[in-house]
């Protein structure tokens, strides 16, 4: 049996909305082995983006534990907990890049915060920027960029404090299927080099089909499945598992017919 | 037209309108800057939420915003003599006006401060920034155009109460509208610095603008 180096145990979010509470989360409990690729997929509003952001603390849970290599992420202070996170990537839908600065000022930024000097930064960042294929970029803002530039950027943003672990929330769903695909097969390139453990939020099977090795299936809050990838997208249990991988197929007929 | 005396009259008043404008609004945001990063930190959706300390700032300013200039003028005359020493001309002026703008400039910078995309403070925060970070380069760095459009506004209105100011012997191109157009009936000259006073607000406001659009990155 691996040993998990993302571990959480029972957790439990509930959102006060309108009317009522929400149960975001209902006593998840999952472990994701390193360096592996894990996809947690659900339908929105399954709590897929809650439980990602729990992982480095962005949403605290009401109860349960997260653990990452051992260590309890609940009981650490904010300054410890800061520091932490700087181990801990993450990139979003919508890539939330610095709009008032430049491609490289952005990559550059995380290095910034950990107080490396202005030289250092710079030579960092270019090399990036080259490892995404955006060295021809440095010099222009996010709004000169598409979506999948944007997104390249926020990756090699996330890179340049070499993390060990990289969340991805929702990371291709603002892009089209093609940049869907470089961004994902860039993602696994970095995966396969420098051995990050990833995390990977989707709504969409083609997503997990496409790089995952491992997946978690929510639904309303709570755990529906879990385990090899290969073997739910080939053989689902749970229901929700298996609407999910319908409507994936309903997918690829219109694009057939379209 | 004019004789000299009349001239360098205008020019004075032009000295000293802008004088208290820009001082006023220096000193202004030396308050009110922080005030605003304050009130935007401890907003419930802030990045340090803190209900009493928002609700305390929030009572204040809406109190000191509801104030007339005029009544806020005379009231911190006291005030005023203690700063200054007197209680009229351009440099005492700068007292009341600076209390005049700093909880608008405050309200000014929350709203632009609010502006900034909570996903890239977000993002600020997952990598690991202080909270000084954020401020500085997340908060401010990307809310500078809307603050720079916000410091044109507060000039303007800073101007505006400085003319105010007029009644009570302030000084600057207000005082002489009232002197000369009001007491003493003379409409030339009330125009004339009235021209001036919209010359120096187009001005200010073109030169913001300008500045404001020249910093903007974003499209």
């Amino acid at each position: 049996m691996e040993t998990a180096y993302i571990e959480v145990q029972k957790l439990s979010k509930t959102y006060s909305a309108k009317n009522g509470t929400v149960e975001a989360l209902k006593e998840i409990s999952l472990s994701i082995p390193q360096n592996e690729i894990f996809g947690i997929i659900g339908l929105s509003g399954a709590g897929k983006s809650t439980l990602v952001r729990c992982l480095n603390l962005l949403e605290k849970p009401d109860s349960g534990t997260v653990i990452i290599n051992g260590e309890d992420l609940l009981t650490l202070s904010k300054e410890q907990l800061r520091i932490r996170r700087q181990k801990i990537g993450m990139i979003f839908q919508h890539f939330n890049l610095l709009e008032q600065q430049t491609v490289l000022e952005n990559v550059c930024f995380p290095l910034e915060i950990r107080g490396i000097p202005v030289k250092q930064r710079k030579e960092k960042a270019l090399q990036l920027l080259k490892q995404v294929g955006l060295e021809d970029k440095a010099k222009a803002y996010p709004s000169q960029l598409s979506g999948g530039q944007k997104q390249r950027v926020a990756i090699a943003r996330v890179l340049a404090n070499d993390p060990d672990i990289l969340l991805c929330d929702e990371a291709t769903s603002a892009l089209d299927p093609e940049t869907t695909k470089i961004i994902l097969n860039l993602l696994k390139e970095i995966h396969d080099t420098m051995g990050i453990t990833i995390v990977i939020i989707t709504h969409e099977m083609k997503v997990i089909q496409e790089i995952c090795t491992q997946m978690a299936v929510l639904h309303k809050g709570s755990l529906q499945e879990c385990g090899s990838a290969e073997e739910i997208l080939k053989n689902p249990k749970s229901k929700a598992a298996k609407r999910l991988l319908m409507i994936k197929e309903t997918e690829e007929e219109t694009d057939y017919v379209g | 037209m004019l004789d000299k005396a009349m001239l360098e009259m205008l020019l004075e008043g032009i000295r000293d309108t802008l004088y208290m404008t820009l001082l006023s609004t220096f000193f202004g945001y030396i308050i009110g800057l922080p005030l605003g990063i304050v009130l935007t930190l401890t907003d419930k959706d802030g990045i340090a939420p803190n209900k009493i300390i928002y609700r305390i700032l929030d009572i204040i300013i809406n109190i000191t915003r509801s104030i007339p200039f005029l009544i806020l003028l005379i009231l911190l005359i006291p005030l005023t003599k203690l700063i200054v020493g007197k209680s009229y001309g351009a440099t005492a002026t700068i007292v009341p006006l600076t209390f005049a703008a700093a909880p608008l400039i405050g309200r000014m910078v929350e709203s632009s401060l609010k502006e900034v995309n909570q996903g890239v403070i977000e993002a600020a925060i997952s990598m690991g920034a202080r909270k000084r970070m954020i401020i500085f380069k997340v908060l401010i760095g990307e809310a500078r155009t809307s603050l720079l459009v916000g410091v044109t506004i507060v000039l303007g209105t800073v101007l505006g109460y400085s003319a105010m100011a007029g009644v009570v012997g302030g000084g600057g191109l207000g005082d002489i509208a009232i002197r000369y157009g009001y007491y003493r009936y003379n409409t030339k000259i009330m125009l004339i610095t009235l021209i001036f006073i919209v010359v120096i607000v187009q001005l200010m406001q073109g030169l913001g603008m300008l500045a404001a659009k020249r910093l903007d990155h974003r499209r």
